[in-house]
């Protein structure tokens, strides 16, 4: 384990994000993230998919700590900047005592000022994450002010002119508001803002969702061409699985909170294993006539339960055409299937 | 049924343009389409390339400053476009449905469910109240809404994405109208729920034999779903010709350059070519080939001459100067 954590830029163990929403005259939990565990390299793309509301962005945000955690334990570059205190054993169970309690650790809850240099988001919508009476120069230089990276004003404006160039923007458009560009071009502001303090972990949140697919190529492009010369690891949120497939060196599935699987993005794509993943797959339609014509859609029953009533045992038992007596009872744990591929279901 | 009856919807040169206080944005340019019973017409293109205009031109539901300039659309042999207001009124739902993106701009969220289905019922069937009941019942099960007797008494609100996309879809369908014109009806749904409303749309297609014009700027939808394809870019067909022409062989620069910018199962560890350049500018049409400023492949006559649509192959054109051989001769003198 302690090999790992040197080797991982992030982890994450047991994550829960609850919200408390009230219910007639109660407040009750909204469990939109559910004891999940994860990690990712130094350098590496992780995909992230799920149906809308499975609790991808809350994932990315309590990451980035605009949330405070529920419970868990996250650590970045080796250190700990959040931790609950549960202990678990050597198989995952929580540690308890007599009464059911559990036996709590060391608690940490790190000051996130130092670390949001290292930690960055970008956002789905290019037209309304952007403050339109900022010029392109203020966007980009606002994270510069924040954390003081500039001795004077000319180093200030030679690094926002080198993060444009970096991500395509031309110097002439420094001086021009954020209203005047282009979805593509909106999101590159958003990127250099994001790169200008020079992080080492990006959330990507839907960030080539709303573009057209010619300038999602150029934007997805971007991302590689960075992460090859900057070496910045992405956990990157999209709807689109093809696209997701084509930037990620792995994937997690999401659903309804928990984590189904997570695999190397060709093993998940050739080998899905969890019956979601399955009936995920398989929905997407096929830019390919002739596998059009070939391939048969699983559809899915019905809609995703709603958090608030979250089945008992795993929570895709409502939808599953293999689930038995034992997943009404259970949540089935991510277990190694070999190659780190980690599935979580009691038949598949 | 006159000598036309082939077809159900015959588009011929339409031209439409927003009269804005920049100039005329020509949004589209001499379009012209067929369409038979039962057929699913896809139409892909970038955003603003005119797919939605061109769909509003023929329901005659274009902003105030739109109008269409010129050019015919023919029902079975009769142009709509010399109807009165009225007239068409009673054409849209009856004969022709759309349905978009976002339902509730066809929903209305201070009217339950069902009040709303029965309003579209009675407004286009000589049906009693008890009737229109029944039938809005009837179209919530066709559409698959589980326990329909208790959603019509709820509001939009009240229902997930999927279940109002439904409902917009049993409302569109509720007079079984000839062709369901369906603007990007799937793209903020996700995967699964999109599976099955593109699922719903053809199985409903199957059972009332009506036409479909599929707008989407999703090809994978577009291979999956279409017995003939249409690309646009600036307001004007490129390409025309089915799933397989436009995914096998394409022959306009700009289907070969939207193909290869997608992900695709092949060429999953390959980078993705962009098409270059910036979408045109409307207000500002290059004066030959629209697409000209980002074409790699771009030759003389591509800057002066707008290429006409040359044939193919059987029922497959491409409005590309690449395919004339003698102008590409011309240019190597
Ligand atoms: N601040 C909040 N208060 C209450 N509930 C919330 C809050 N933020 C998110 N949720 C709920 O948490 C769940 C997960 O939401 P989240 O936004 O993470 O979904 P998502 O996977 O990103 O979906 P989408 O693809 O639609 O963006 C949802 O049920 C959502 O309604
Ligand atoms: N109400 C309007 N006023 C001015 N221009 C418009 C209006 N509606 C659409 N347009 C322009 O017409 C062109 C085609 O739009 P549209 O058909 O909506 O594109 P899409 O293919 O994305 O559906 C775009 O350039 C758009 O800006
Ligand atoms: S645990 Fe059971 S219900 Fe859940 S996915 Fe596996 S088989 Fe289906
Ligand atoms: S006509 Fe010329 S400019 Fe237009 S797509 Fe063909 S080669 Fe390119
Ligand atoms: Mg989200
Ligand atoms: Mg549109």
């Amino acid at each position: 384990m302690s090999e790992k954590e040197t080797k991982n830029l992030l982890e994450v163990s047991h994550l829960k994000q609850y919200f408390p929403v009230s219910q007639g005259l109660h407040k009750v939990p909204l469990k939109a993230v559910d004891d999940i565990s994860f990690a990712i390299r130094p350098g590496e793309t992780l995909g992230l998919v799920g149906e809308s509301g499975c609790g991808k962005t809350t994932v990315g945000r309590t990451l980035l700590r605009l949330y405070e955690p529920t419970a868990g334990k996250i650590t970045f570059d080796g250190e700990v900047l959040f931790d609950s205190g549960e202990q678990y054993d050597e198989n995952d169970k929580l540690i308890v005592d007599a009464t059911g309690r559990p036996i709590y650790g060391k608690k940490v809850n790190k000051d996130m000022l130092p670390y949001r240099k290292e930690m960055q988001m970008v956002f789905q919508d290019p037209y309304s994450s952007l403050n339109p009476r900022m010029t392109v120069e203020d966007i980009i230089g606002e994270p510069l002010d924040v954390h003081k990276l500039y001795s004077s004003k000319a180093e200030r404006r030679d690094k926002i002119l080198s993060l444009m160039e970096l991500v395509g923007l031309n110097a002439e458009h420094a001086m021009r508001y954020a209203h005047e560009f282009s979805g593509g071009q909106r999101q590159r502001i958003g990127i250099a803002r994001a790169l200008a303090v020079d992080p080492k972990f990006i959330v990507c949140d839907e960030a080539v969702s709303a573009l057209d697919v010619s300038i999602q190529a150029q934007v997805v492009n971007m991302f590689e061409e960075l992460q090859e010369k900057l070496g910045v690891a992405y956990l990157f949120i999209a709807h689109d699985l093809l696209v997701v497939h084509h930037i990620s060196d792995r994937i997690a599935v999401m659903y309804l909170g928990r984590m189904m699987e997570i695999a190397d993005a060709d093993e998940l794509n050739n080998n899905p294993m969890h019956p979601y993943t399955l009936s995920l797959l398989s929905a997407v339609p096929i830019p390919d006539p002739e596998t059009a014509r070939k391939s048969s859609r699983i559809v899915l029953e019905g809609d995703v339960p709603s958090p608030l009533h979250m089945p008992s045992g795993c929570p895709f038992r409502t939808r599953c055409k293999y689930a038995t007596e034992q997943c009404a009872m259970e949540m089935p744990q991510l277990k190694d299937r070999g190659n780190g591929h980690f599935v979580a279901c009691h038949n598949k | 049924m006159s000598e036309e009856s082939k077809y159900l919807l015959e588009v011929n040169d339409l031209n439409t343009s927003f009269f804005t206080d920049a100039g005329e944005v020509k949004a589209v340019n001499g379009i012209s389409f067929k369409l038979e019973p039962g057929k699913t017409l896809g139409i892909v293109g970038e955003s603003g390339s005119g797919k939605s205009v061109s769909a509003y031109s023929i329901m005659q539901i274009l902003a105030e400053t739109g109008r269409v300039t010129g050019g015919e659309v023919k029902f079975r042999g009769e142009n709509i476009l010399n109807y009165s207001e009225k007239q068409m009124q009673k054409f849209r739902g009856e004969k022709i449905s759309i349905i978009f993106q976002d339902p509730m701009t066809s929903l209305n969220p201070v009217f339950t469910v069902g009040y709303q289905l029965e309003e579209a019922v009675l407004l286009h069937t000589n049906k009693t109240k008890e009737e229109a009941k029944k039938r809005a019942i009837e179209m919530l099960t066709l559409v698959g809404v589980n326990e329909p007797e208790s959603r019509v008494k709820q509001y939009p609100h009240e229902l997930s994405g999927g279940m109002r996309q439904r409902v917009m879809i049993a409302m569109a369908l509720c007079c079984e109208p000839d062709v369901l014109i369906a603007d990007e009806p799937t793209t903020a749904l996700d995967v699964t729920i999109q599976a099955q409303i593109l699922e719903l749309m053809q199985d409903l297609q199957k059972k009332l034999g009506m036409a479909i014009i599929m707008v989407t700027h999703d090809l994978g939808v577009i291979a999956s779903m279409c017995d003939e394809i249409m690309v646009m870019y600036g307001g004007r067909v490129c390409e025309r010709g089915t799933a397989d022409d436009i995914f096998y062989r394409p022959a306009h620069e700009y289907t070969k350059g939207l193909l290869r910018s997608i992900p695709r199962h092949d060429n999953m560890n390959e980078k993705l070519v962009p098409i270059g350049g910036t979408p045109i500018n409307l207000l500002n049409m290059p004066e030959g080939c629209a697409f000209c400023p980002r074409c790699d492949a771009a030759m003389k006559i591509c800057l002066t001459e707008k290429p006409d649509e040359i044939q193919i192959g059987d029922g497959h054109t491409a409005a590309c100067w690449m395919n004339i051989k003698e102008a590409f001769e011309a240019q190597e003198v």
